[in-house]
């Protein structure tokens, strides 16, 4: 491919991938299952960004199964959702270059619920770092954190530079952290990936293993991986009994940390802004589950939102809420869903004055990109602030 | 003076230098129209890096700093080389798919701005006149 044989995208990814396997010492090239691509909304990429994409899109074509990141709006419902006109051409100009290379266009931070859905030791090369987290640790995939154009590349040659976490010896756990105190709930496990997310950068560490979790779901750890990735850069965790490798190697043992209650309130406080005016909820960081959306259809039935309600979620799953009946209800309510997007990548800076989400992640960029105030809350008490 | 580090992305370009001791994020710190360093309080504020010898340590930022050098390569804004100490994936990933010449390894306290310099990426030499 290095040559041009197939191809001038083939050739400029082929070059991208040499290149950084020689920065990082990568001994070989494995064959990924499939990719993530970040860098979708175009309030982050911009012209430049679209032009590089246009010129991979003239003869560039995916090798293997490759989805989206979410988009800067619902494709559907951006006009609802007040996003304006030349905003939304520029978006679908993005989307129509992605689609021209054969990646499926669903716009999703959780691939791994529709249809990405790789299997344990499967290598991957995945951008969207909450993504990245769930696949190498609650499935036992194997992916770096890609950026954007270095993703595509692995799309365009079915391959990834063979280092950092597709190599066995760079997954052992590094810190044990003993959680001594119950964690259940959305809130609560994304309050506990910020704990030990800026514990990890305090001491320059990556890999957490972490015991004393009796249960976790799927919804939970999804709000774990996002909340851990987005305050220590964790791409990889243990979790006692929960995640498929925990076993696999050695326990760390010379740096060990305690969770306790008031650990857990104290991060709470910190990521709730005082006197904070909610103006603005918003749940699906990252994207709703069907389970989530049913949750907040039985608590919104018959009521009214009296705030702007946002669930974010992927399309497929959109879908099959209709199907089920969940979206009238939660729409008769009041409550809109923003599908293909989320409130961290929507051009919606200083538009809400604060916003209460049930996640960690959201929380961070709510404050760092859109200058929200921000608290955070079960489902239940996001719903309880929507409606009073 | 000839200095030898290792070659990110190939190519040969002579220029001025323009040197910082701090690390770029070509992403909201340099404007893609123009060439200039835009990020507050950044050592080369206020100064073009297009067409010059571009000397740092190296990158920091978002990922999408790597589009921000593919657009300066469309508008002719693009550094003509890039000289790092230690490459990081957002710069290098940049030069790949900007075809800006780059090299790093290279101590760069031997490079003062205005220097007249000739990098010579694909053997990984730079040299200062």
């Amino acid at each position: 491919m290095l040559d041009g044989k197939y191809g001038r995208a083939a050739q400029k990814s082929m070059e991208i991938l040499t290149t950084l396997g020689e920065i990082f010492k990568a001994d070989s090239m494995v064959k990924v299952y499939g990719v993530q691509i970040a860098g979708v909304s175009y309030a982050n990429l911009g012209e430049a960004g679209l032009e590089f994409l246009n010129e991979m899109a003239e003869d560039g074509e995916v090798r293997v199964l490759t989805t989206l990141n979410p988009a800067g709006m619902d494709r559907e419902n951006w006009q609802v959702l007040g996003i304006d006109k030349e905003f939304a051409k520029n978006q679908n100009r993005v989307i129509d270059a992605f689609a021209k290379m054969g990646i499926i266009t669903t716009c999703s931070c959780t691939p791994y619920l529709i249809g990405n859905t790789p299997h344990f030791g499967q290598h991957l090369a995945w951008a969207e770092s909450s993504a990245v987290c769930y696949a190498n640790s609650v499935i036992g995939a194997r992916t770096n954190r890609e950026g954007g154009p270095s993703a595509l590349a692995s799309a365009i040659t079915g391959k990834t530079p063979n280092y950092g976490y597709h190599k066995e010896n760079n997954r052992h756990g590094q810190v044990h952290f003993t959680v001594k105190t119950l964690i259940n709930g959305t809130d609560q496990f994304g309050i506990l990936g910020k704990l030990i997310g800026d514990k990890l950068g305090d001491i320059g560490k990556k890999i957490p293993y972490i015991s004393g979790i009796p249960e976790a779901s799927v919804e939970e750890l999804k709000s774990f991986c996002a909340s851990v990735a987005t305050y220590g850069g964790t791409a990889l965790f243990h979790m006692e009994r929960i995640t498929p490798e925990y076993d696999k190697y050695p326990k760390p043992s010379d740096l060990n940390f305690e969770i306790n209650k008031d650990d857990i309130a104290r991060a709470r406080s910190e990521l709730n802004d005082k006197d904070s005016e909610i103006d603005f909820i918003s749940i699906g960081c990252p994207h709703a589950t069907i389970n989530e959306i049913a949750s907040i259809a039985k608590l919104l039935k018959d009521k009214k939102v009296k705030k702007e309600f946002w669930i974010t979620t992927a399309r497929p799953i959109k879908r099959l809420a209709d199907t089920a009946g969940y979206s009238e209800v939660i729409e008769k309510a009041g409550a809109k869903f923003a599908a293909d997007t989320c409130c961290v990548v929507a051009p919606i800076k200083e538009r809400f004055k604060g916003i209460m989400v049930d996640s960690a992640k959201a929380c961070y960029y709510g404050r760092a990109k859109n200058k929200f105030k921000v608290k955070i809350g079960t489902i239940e008490e996001c719903i309880e602030e929507a409606t009073k | 003076m000839r200095l030898v580090g290792r070659k990110i992305y190939k190519g040969v370009a002579e220029g001025q230098a323009i040197v910082t001791k701090e690390s770029i994020s070509f992403y909201g710190g340099v404007d893609p129209d123009t060439g200039e360093v835009v990020e507050v309080g950044h050592e080369l504020e206020g100064q073009t890096v297009s067409g010059k010898i571009l000397v740092f340590p190296t990158g920091k930022g978002s990922t999408v700093g790597s589009y921000t050098m593919f657009r300066m390569m469309k508008n002719n804004t693009a550094p003509a080389a890039i000289v790092n100490i230690e490459i990081d994936t957002i710069i290098a990933v940049g030069c790949i798919i900007s075809e800006i010449p780059c090299v790093d390894k290279i101590n760069i306290n031997e490079i003062k701005t205005g220097q007249n310099v000739i990098v010579n990426a694909t053997e990984g030499i730079v040299e200062v006149k």
